[in-house]
């Protein structure tokens, strides 16, 4: 009678797929949501034109080269649009990942949290599947918005091999599980889905402007660099920057990005795999 | 040998500290009964199957499902039992057969087995057709028939089932009382049901608890609850103008006598045979029944004399009427 299987996966890949599926299955949200950080990328990247702002305005006899050498010191790059483009891969994982707590809090109030919790499935792997699901999706997304910044002329530097996109992954991977897990955590016990609203709404354009996405935390006024230099966007920023576009990479500073993001995805996640057991049933 | 499949001892539910929603409830549900939990809205009876289905955690008290207790063995009780909750909980972007299949993920079934499985429980509740469909095109009805096929998924040896029929229009409802009926006769399990429908309580549950704020008032088959009502009711009339209550007093079996205008209200034990007596004695006194009715008491009566008030007045709290306002909505779609 009991053909149970022993693979603590089982629960969790259904679980993950069932999140996956809504987004894959329906065409139009799959287009919605990749469309927009390509809208985002091209009005704000192109729009938002420093180069030219600095060029123009320089009197005609400083020479193209001082330019860009003004470019360099304030971005690590003589082209704002690639600086920007790598910001955006950060800014669609962090909106992304928002809703991974929005969709916790509606599974509890239509009640399939709670038939899920009367299965004998895992509790840890219920937050898992979120995490994983929200994770793949911004991955997927991420890879998307990259393709189409080398397309709108996203200059990668010449020391760029295959091997560093794996390293842009693994870390784009870790602000996933971090940043999802923290959301989730803020949901995990929440039966409003307006509460939730509200807490993504409030956290996420600070969390944008706090990192190094848009602008360096160099040119930042004081106050706001040490917010900057903790926020996890700005260290996953830095390391996907000097593995994409930067002429010279900062060995110490990528060790401490990777570094720091391990640290960030484990320990959230840790914590809300423990909230997890302890807050899943009321 | 019957054995209880469930019992329940002292099993209390405070939320927050101070909001006792079950109240040291204790009872017994026999192998292969179907099981009522009768009473009114936010009387605690989803409260109860929460903590028996091992989402809620008792504050206090014990149960055990099939022999396991439900906090310290949860994860083998949740192996043992089905649950069709009182809202739709099928995903609406999924397709009915992708909801059966994910459910018996959960439970780590094989895909091989669950596949064949899915199948025959589609063909049961009559959903084949639309299995490849997507929930969000399906009526109130064929929901909660995937919610039946989902809850047996595991072949649970105890089918939970939070208000079944609720927000379905009467004849889905029976529809309804059809298919778990099939799946009992099939499977052979134990059913665990709320209900706030009397009726329903009455012609299908084996043993009713009529629960009211947190606590059993009593345990008891619909026949024996009705029964301890102390009777019939013969409701006549005669061409006699006096007052004859004294009269109707003194015959046998006769415990109580109202008289309401010109109709005489007697509460009797064994209305059948006493009928005919109160006849036989007010023709001695030259008195004419014009007129006599016999009324069985039905549960209404049963609630009413144990809870106090009709199943009609009840009032909600918000969240549980914003939950029941999406459960009625989609109930209520039809194809």
């Amino acid at each position: 009678m009991e053909e149970v299987s022993s693979n603590p996966l089982h629960g969790l890949w259904a679980l993950t797929n069932r999140e996956l599926k809504k987004w894959y299955k329906e065409p139009f949200i799959f287009l919605i949501s990749i469309i927009q950080p390509v809208i985002w990328m091209g009005l704000f990247g192109k729009a938002m034109n420093i180069n030219a702002i600095i060029t123009n305005n320089l009197p005609p006899e400083v020479p193209q080269w001082l330019a860009d050498q003004m470019m360099k010191q304030t971005f690590g790059t003589s082209d704002y649009f690639s600086y920007m483009a790598i910001g955006m891969l950060s800014f669609v994982t962090l909106f992304t990942t928002m809703f991974s707590g929005m969709s916790i809090v509606w599974d509890r109030r239509l009640g399939f949290l709670d038939k899920v919790l009367s299965t004998p499935v895992a509790r840890s792997a219920i937050i898992f599947s979120k995490i994983l699901s929200a994770t793949i999706r911004s991955l997927v997304q991420a890879s998307i918005v990259l393709v189409f910044a080398l397309l709108l002329g996203l200059q990668l530097s010449p020391n760029f091999t295959p091997l560093n996109l794996l390293g842009v992954y693994i870390i784009l991977f870790m602000l996933c599980a971090g940043l999802s897990s923290l959301f989730l955590m803020l949901g995990i016990r929440s039966t409003r889905w307006e509460t939730q609203m509200a807490i993504v709404n409030l956290l996420n354009l600070p969390l944008m402007f706090t990192s190094n996405a848009l602008f360096p935390t160099a040119t930042m006024p004081d106050w706001l660099k040490p917010i900057s230099n903790v926020n996890p966007i700005t260290f996953t920023t830095d390391a996907v920057r000097q593995l994409l576009i930067f002429e010279t990479v900062n060995t110490t500073q990528l060790m401490l990005d990777f570094a720091y993001m391990g640290i960030f995805a484990a320990i959230i996640a840790s914590i809300s795999i423990i909230l997890s057991w302890r807050y899943l049933s009321r | 040998m019957v054995e209880n499949i469930i019992e329940a001892k002292g099993l209390t539910k405070v939320f927050n500290g101070y909001l006792t929603a079950v109240d040291h409830v204790t009872f017994e549900v026999k192998e292969g009964e179907i099981f009522g939990f009768l009473g009114p809205n936010g009387a605690g009876k989803t409260t109860t199957i929460n903590m028996l289905i091992t989402v809620l955690k008792p504050t206090e008290g014990t149960a055990t499902v099939c022999g396991y207790d439900i906090v310290k063995e949860a994860n083998m009780v949740r192996r043992k039992i089905g649950v069709v909750p009182q809202e739709y909980t099928a995903d609406e972007d999924l397709t009915g057969y992708e909801n059966i299949i994910l459910c018996a993920d959960l439970y780590g079934i094989p895909r091989k087995i669950s596949r064949k499985r899915a199948m025959e429980l589609l063909e049961l509740v009559q959903l084949t057709e639309f299995k490849d469909k997507k929930v969000e095109t399906y009526s109130g009805g064929m929901r909660r028939r995937l919610e039946l096929a989902c809850g047996l998924i595991n072949r649970p040896k105890v089918l939970f089932l939070d208000e079944p029929t609720l927000g379905l229009d009467v004849q889905t409802r029976a529809n309804i009382w059809e298919y778990i009926k099939l799946l009992k006769k099939e499977y052979g399990m134990t059913l665990f049901m709320t209900t706030h429908y009397l009726e329903e309580a009455d012609a299908l549950c084996d043993r009713i608890a009529i629960i009211d704020h947190g606590k059993i008032l009593v345990i008891g088959s619909p026949d024996k609850l009705k029964s301890s009502l102390g009777g019939d009711i013969i409701t006549l009339k005669t061409n006699e103008n006096r007052d004859i209550t004294r009269l109707i007093e003194k015959i046998d079996n006769v415990k109580e006598v109202r008289r309401i205008k010109d109709e005489y209200r007697i509460k009797v034990k064994d209305g059948e045979s006493t009928a005919p007596l109160i006849i036989e004695a007010l023709r001695n006194e030259g008195i004419k029944v014009t007129r006599l009715s016999l009324t069985k008491p039905s549960l209404n009566e049963v609630y009413l004399e144990y809870t106090g008030r009709s199943m009609r007045d009840q009032e909600e709290s918000t969240e549980e009427f914003r939950v029941r306002r999406i459960t009625l909505r989609r109930a209520r779609r039809r194809r």
